[in-house]
């Protein structure tokens, strides 16, 4: 039973993980159509500027994090304004290889400014909980807590803020947001600039359990994996297949040693088979 | 004849493509009044509105705004100028409520007061709006989807509403209602119109003035009485057949103006 919520507990943070990347898939995709392959990679950079400004200037962790998601937001609004919005009207294919070719570039930049060695981050919550027996790393559940805080801030922001319905209704329909006066350039840039954030911010508390690695971009893939699960369109879509993802992860990796790098993709296909739309899938298509 | 220029369009082209869509159109609106476009399908009205708000760029001419040259300008820009779209079909934001839509239209707005009192207005004019205000906006019928298309637009209280065949599936009941409501709307707000129709019997109901497009060019101009007394038109688009017993030659001899 305690190893049992002990796995839980720590897939679910895991899974966190996942869906706070796939959350960037998702915003991207639904505002712009664009799949942006390269969002792995957004979490490696992201971290590895969090490390320079806590480890290499020796900075405050969240000093350092805030610092790091200014940048990356500066990073991310750039990339589009500069390179991926020349690329609009082009097919899907190209778009896919340019983000693929985006990721390519972060990756070995990345490695050739901080190494491939793998570095390592403090953590500002040290220690262990403990929860009926099962001990979990306080860090494992910091992540938890800052996903619920994230979800709830964006939640909030469509819902309430002026520009959040904007981007919504700049998703549903372009013209129509242009004639309405709303700066559709302006509002994609920003979508980017919000998903290079998040991800930082899961690259970031990350970072003190699995070490930061140019390597550590290919959680992008499972990421993609949660995002498919979760149907591609809804902030909970994201969140829900990330942590499904994550712990079966963490069962698999208990009871099933082998599967445990290829179980998230088995489940993507199980649910694609069963759901074509992915488990919060919308019925209404969006007309072309 | 003596008001100023709202808008004027001189000697536009656009193409799509390599298709020439628009050959060389020059048009005016002046302040407070309403110009029909009319023609058949494919005579180029729907790219002389996207041309004229941003969504299309001439290769040749110039579109001038309340004196200030807008060619070439992005869209969103165009709007926040003062110029209302709305555009065939409606596009509306489907999954939005119908207050969202509304509050979208104001998006370059931002005095709180006058904005519900813009959406006071607007209901005022499209009562039927008033108890779907939390329905998504898809779920609305197609008389109630044009009418949140231009109520949409009224939200950023345009000085200049271009319209995209507002009649477009609408029964003739709709029509007309909608097109009383452009009237007072013109009236009462002194909002200029750009009306894109092809149905001229009503458009020419609330235009002082309008022209005729062919394949791309302007075929035949003037104000109502012009347009209503011309033997081609009421043939053509208001459907009356002139009388004699040669009436199929003569349909014959005025297919084409040029």
């Amino acid at each position: 039973m305690t190893d049992f919520l002990q796995l839980l507990i720590v897939g679910i943070s895991q899974g966190c993980i996942y869906g706070l990347i796939a959350l960037g898939f998702v915003l991207i995709y639904k505002a712009t159509e664009m799949v942006n392959f390269a969002q792995g990679e957004m979490m490696v950079v992201g971290s590895f500027i969090a490390w320079t400004f806590v480890v290499g200037m020796g900075f405050n962790f969240w000093v350092g994090l805030s610092a790091a998601m200014v940048v990356m937001a500066v990073f991310g609004f750039l990339l589009d304004a500069a390179v991926v919005r020349r690329i609009i009207g082009q097919p899907q294919f190209s778009v896919v290889i340019l983000t693929i070719g985006i990721g390519i570039i972060l990756r070995a930049g990345s490695g050739m400014v901080w190494g491939n060695q793998p570095l390592t981050m403090p953590t500002p919550f040290p220690g262990n909980s403990e929860f009926f027996g099962a001990v979990v790393g306080n860090e494992r559940l910091a992540i938890i807590g800052t996903t619920v805080l994230l979800i709830g801030g964006l939640v909030l922001f469509f819902r309430c803020s002026r520009w959040g319905v904007a981007l919504m209704a700049s998703s549903q329909n372009q013209l129509a947001a242009l004639y309405s006066g709303i700066p559709v350039r302006f509002v994609f840039s920003a979508v980017w600039a919000g998903a290079a954030v998040i991800s930082t911010i899961a690259g970031t508390m990350l970072a003190p359990i699995t070490l930061i690695e140019p390597l550590n971009s290919f959680l992008g893939i499972k990421a993609f994996a949660a995002a498919v699960i979760g149907g591609f369109h809804s902030i909970t879509g994201a969140i829900a297949g990330g942590v499904l993802i994550g712990v079966v992860e963490a069962f698999a990796g208990a009871y099933l040693p082998g599967a445990r790098e290829t179980i998230g993709y088995i489940i993507m296909f199980a649910v694609l088979i069963a759901w074509p739309g992915g488990l919060f899938g919308r019925a209404h298509r969006k007309k072309v | 004849m003596s008001r100023e220029a709202v808008l004027s369009i001189k000697s536009i082209e656009t193409f799509y493509g390599p298709v020439m869509a628009v050959r060389g159109v020059s048009l005016e609106v002046r302040a407070g009044e309403i110009v029909a476009i009319l023609g058949g399908n494919g005579a180029g009205k729907t790219t002389i509105l996207k041309t004229v708000s941003g969504a299309l760029e001439p290769r040749k001419g110039s579109v001038t705004f309340e004196g200030r040259d807008i060619t070439g300008r992005y869209p969103d820009s165009i709007a926040r100028a003062g110029m209302g779209h709305v555009p065939e079909g409606r596009e509306l934001f489907p999954l939005l409520s119908v207050r969202e839509n509304l509050e979208m239209g104001a998006f370059s707005r931002r005095d709180r007061g006058e904005i519900s009192a813009s959406m006071d207005l607007v209901y005022s004019y499209f009562p039927d709006l008033k108890p779907k205000t939390k329905v998504q906006a898809a779920y609305l019928s197609g008389g109630q989807q044009q009418m949140l298309a231009i109520g949409r637009s009224l939200m950023m209280k345009p000085r200049l509403m271009l319209l995209d065949e507002p009649s477009l599936g609408l029964s003739p009941l709709l029509v007309s209602e909608i097109f009383d409501i452009l009237d007072r709307l013109n009236k009462e707000q002194g909002t200029a119109i750009l009306l894109v129709e092809q149905n001229a019997h009503m458009a020419l109901k609330v235009a002082s003035c309008g022209c005729v497009m062919e394949a791309g060019r302007v075929v035949f101009e003037g104000d109502r009485e012009k347009l209503l007394g011309s033997a081609d038109i009421r043939e053509f688009y208001l459907g009356r057949k002139s009388e004699g017993a040669r009436g199929k030659r003569r349909w014959k001899q005025r297919k084409t103006w040029r």
